[in-house]
């Protein structure tokens, strides 16, 4: 197909299948911990815009979930289809990690999740909340041990190799290998940022037409102090991956930064655009600032880091793709920094439901989190490059010996399903949104009525009073 | 060497994959049984008894994926390459199947229709696309040097186009049965009446695939007909009569969960004869479970989990089910 190799083709089906998937978990994680603050507040202070905001975002979670679920079981059979000589000869270290994901975290999040979204009716208010812990529990616990495992593939530690394939011998080592805190925490805030942009952006858009009730005002406000806190922390965290990522793959990050050749001694510009060529081994049409690439990598006005060329042709990751992806992350992490300071002005303002410019702003900025994701992963993947296993393995030892007919046929038809599968799944997604908390709360709830008298949700006062609730809540 | 590790990790994914085959088969059982049923309300009912269960159950169809490339990775590598087109297809019918249980309640009036359609073909493709892996499972792999070295194609044979079809038919009696148990009215009296010739159609399947197994393959004749062998065996063929003929019985009274409790053991009786042929093998027809086993440190970190922690997934899997006990009736809908 188009020329390509099979293990080209198998690259691009893996790439695919994951990043479809990444998008889904990536709300997963932080609806998921939404919904328990949510249902925590509506124990607590019983009002009722907290149980309207759950119900709402807690069908939309539904949806979402479904969507991780099957594209995520796509990625548990990946390795062997795609990998085979990769599962043979590391298997017996990412197989375990991934074992222990399902043991305790899938089935903890499938166990509790039925009662979650269907047992309002069912069991008690505190027992469902206790489902909705459960269940955002186990997003945190899968996110642990399936960043595990990729960041044991970039920091590979805590095994032998014998007889041709790697053995464990130090399972703390494997786990919390180098880059492991930084991926997971640099990946858990991603989600939470990703999953307040796209609740700020749904409230932005309510309120642009017109719909600005208390429910809608409480997500937004919510969404707006999410960003404002998570948007730097994330910054801060970024920078740390980074520099660990310096520590240990350094080809990485000179490919990221467009560097070719710096001379020790001599301190290093960044590089903020250009193009980077790998044949001709330079960064066409540079735009630099002095001095800074050595403060921002080294923390040092003359700071040196390697350059590209200080690695061998065969062992360095492509350039020209993973500066412009890293760029895209950093840039929207930018805007995410102004999205949230603005809204702190505008708070403070007490304008922070009346502005149009910055509601466009927020709406914009609604799959700017997913971007920033799918961004970050391809810089992070695609800079690991050539390796599948940091410097132990090569990705093109790594491929299964499929046909390029066969895995041609197979990556059209999951492009083919994936669009019209996840595209409309998105589009229900969407359209559910823009229902709004207030009118889907509106339609009575489809529920037998007869089981339980004392229903949880019918037996919630209704506190409406949405001066309490919103600070700086004026006219719209 | 004390405790035989391998041997420990083969039960384990037995009992995984056969617990998803007991509980995805009746959900999978529901979308096959989809167009025998044309009541809009009816189908809703169908899904409902389903709906909070099914995440769970295909996530032991995660643990099967993950605890062979745990235990096994040799398996993993060469089952799951040899057998790919079949599993990618199986994938993409349960990704269709996956979504259209939330999407056919959430789509506009005009695109249920469709969406009920996705619900069943999903479930045929996955169903025939899992049969025919376990077919081809059955017949085995050509391995050189710890790889596949068969063909693309290798896994398509009348027999295992056969036990594709099979699979239908029982999956199809679990999911009737199933809502048996969990329905009442005309759309339990219906699915009694359907229930009947999907039981002699599976006990069918059953009489030709273990007849038409040691035929092809002389090892696994020899080991079901050899002496000491034949008498230890002979109550799995036995007992299968035994239960279908109860299942046929029990289906002519006033029943719930009688026989749907009888189509679990015939399956899991069915699933014991393939344990039985193949056994010890994890990639016929010649690699053992030794052969294709992880490092012990990778078998023994990983069942100190498993023992930990499948008995918590087995306690609230059951609570789940315990909270969605009882008939499901029409219009109760959860969404
Ligand atoms: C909302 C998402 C988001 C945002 C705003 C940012 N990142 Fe990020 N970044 C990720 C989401 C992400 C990620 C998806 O979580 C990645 C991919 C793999 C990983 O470890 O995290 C990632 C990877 C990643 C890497 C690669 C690490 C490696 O490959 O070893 C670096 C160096 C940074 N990030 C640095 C930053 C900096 C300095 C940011 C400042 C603005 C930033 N990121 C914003
Ligand atoms: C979830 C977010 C992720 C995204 C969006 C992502 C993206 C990608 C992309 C685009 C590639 C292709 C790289 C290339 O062609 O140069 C790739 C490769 C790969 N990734 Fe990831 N990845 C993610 C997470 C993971 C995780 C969690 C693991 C392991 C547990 C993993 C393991 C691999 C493997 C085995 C390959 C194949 C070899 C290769 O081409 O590098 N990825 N990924
Ligand atoms: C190659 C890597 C990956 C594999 C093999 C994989 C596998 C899976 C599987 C099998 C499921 C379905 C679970 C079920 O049956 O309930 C799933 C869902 C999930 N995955 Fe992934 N996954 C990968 C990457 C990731 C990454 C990078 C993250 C997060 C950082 C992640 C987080 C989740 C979460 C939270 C779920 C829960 C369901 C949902 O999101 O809707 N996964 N994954």
């Amino acid at each position: 197909m188009f020329g390509l190799s099979a293990l080209e083709l198998a690259r691009i089906q893996f790439g695919f299948t994951i990043s479809f998937h990444i998008i889904f978990p990536a709300i997963t994680i932080g609806l998921a911990s939404y919904l328990v603050v949510l249902e925590g507040l509506w124990l607590w202070k019983c009002r009722e815009v907290h149980r309207q905001l759950y119900r709402f975002w807690s069908t939309i979670f539904a949806v979402n979930f479904a969507m991780g679920v099957v594209s995520g079981l796509v990625m548990a059979y990946q390795f062997g289809t795609n990998w085979s000589y990769f599962s043979a000869f590391a298997g017996s270290i990412t197989g375990p990690l991934l074992a222990y994901e399902v043991l305790t975290a899938f089935f903890l999040e499938a166990g509790f999740l039925g009662v979650m979204l269907f047992g309002w009716n069912k069991v008690g208010p505190g027992l469902h909340f206790f489902a909705t812990c459960m269940v955002a529990l186990g997003t945190l616990i899968s996110a642990t041990w399936i960043l595990a495992s990729n960041s044991w593939m970039q920091t590979p530690q805590g095994f032998e190799i014998i007889n041709n394939r790697v053995v464990p011998t130090d399972w703390l080592k494997v786990i919390f290998n180098p880059s492991f805190p930084y991926r997971f925490a640099h990946m858990t805030v991603a989600a939470y940022l990703a999953t307040a942009l796209f609740v700020g952006a749904s409230g932005a858009w309510h309120i642009m037409r017109g719909r600005s009730t208390p429910a809608i005002r409480a997500m937004f406000s919510m969404a707006m102090w999410m960003i404002l806190i998570a948007a730097p922390i994330q910054v801060v965290i970024g920078d740390a991956h980074g520099l660990n990522t310096l520590k240990h793959q350094p080809a990485k990050i000179a490919a990221v930064e467009g560097h070719w050749q710096n001379t020790p001694g001599e301190s290093i510009p960044l590089i903020l655009f250009g193009i980077p060529d790998m044949t001709a081994e330079t960064t066409r049409y540079a735009l630099q600032i002095p001095y800074l690439g050595s403060l921002i990598l080294t923390h040092d006005l003359n700071g040196h880091v390697p350059g590209l060329k200080e690695f061998a042709r065969e062992d360095r990751p492509n350039s020209t793709v993973v500066f412009w992806t890293f760029r895209i992350m950093v840039g929207l992490g930018m805007l995410m920094l102004l999205l949230g300071i603005s809204s702190l002005w505008l708070r403070w303002r007490g304008k922070l439901f009346g502005s149009r410019l910055f509601l466009r702003f927020a709406l914009l900025m609604g799959p700017a989190g997913l971007i920033a994701i799918l961004a970050g992963w391809l810089t992070t993947e695609i800079g690991r490059q050539p390796w599948i296993v940091y410097g132990v393995m090569r990705t093109k030892d790594a491929v299964s010996n499929h046909s390029v007919l066969a895995l041609s046929t197979t990556l059209t038809l999951f492009i083919v399903v994936y669009f019209a599968v996840f595209g409309t799944g998105i589009g229900y997604m969407l359209k559910l949104v823009a229902t709004g908390p207030d009118e889907a709360d509106a339609s009575p709830p489809n529920v037998d009525q007869s089981q339980r008298p004392a229903r949880p949700l019918s037996a919630a006062p209704d506190d409406m009073d949405p001066t309490i609730l919103i600070p700086g809540n004026d006219e719209v | 060497m004390g405790i035989d590790l391998p041997l420990i990790w083969a039960i384990i994914i037995g009992f995984g994959l056969m617990m998803y085959v007991i509980m995805d088969g009746f959900d999978l059982g529901i979308g096959i049984l989809f167009p025998f049923i044309s009541e809009r309300h009816d189908r809703d009912t169908m899904v409902n008894t389903v709906a909070p269960v099914w995440d769970g159950n295909e996530t032991w169809l995660a643990l099967g994926g993950a605890a062979l490339l745990a235990a096994f990775p040799l398996a993993y590598s060469v089952i799951l390459s040899a057998l790919y087109l079949p599993l990618v297809v199986m994938l993409l019918g349960l990704i269709w199947r996956g979504v259209s249980f939330e999407f056919r309640f959430k789509a506009h009036v005009a695109h249920k229709p469709f969406w009920d359609k996705a619900f069943a073909w999903g479930s045929y493709v996955a169903t025939i696309a899992q049969g025919v892996s376990l077919g081809a499972f059955i017949n085995g792999f050509e391995v050189s040097g710890g790889v596949y070295s068969g063909d693309g194609l290798d896994w398509l044979s009348p027999f295992s186009l056969f036990t594709g079809i099979g699979l239908v038919a029982a999956y199809a009696l679990l999911g009737s049965t199933w809502l048996i148990m969990k329905t009442e009215g005309s759309l339990q009296q219906r699915m009694k009446k359907l229930a009947r010739p999907i039981a002699y159609l599976v006990l069918l399947a059953i009489v030709i695939v273990s007849l038409w197994t040691p035929l092809s393959h002389p090892d696994v004749a020899a080991r079901w007909f050899s002496i000491p062998n034949l008498f230890f065996f002979a109550p799995v063929p036995l007992l299968v009569l035994l239960v279908t003929w109860t299942i046929v019985f029990t289906l002519r009274r006033e029943t719930h969960a009688a026989p749907f409790i009888l189509s679990l053991l015939l399956v899991f009786l069915g699933y014991s004869g393939f344990a039985i042929s193949l056994w010890p093998n994890i990639i016929p027809p010649s690699v053992s479970i030794w052969d294709a086993a992880s490092p012990g440190e990778s078998l023994g970190f990983t069942l100190v989990g498993a023992l930990f922690v499948i008995p918590f997934i087995l306690m609230y899997t059951a609570w789940s089910y315990y909270v969605f006990r009882g008939k499901v009736r029409a219009g109760e809908g959860y969404h």
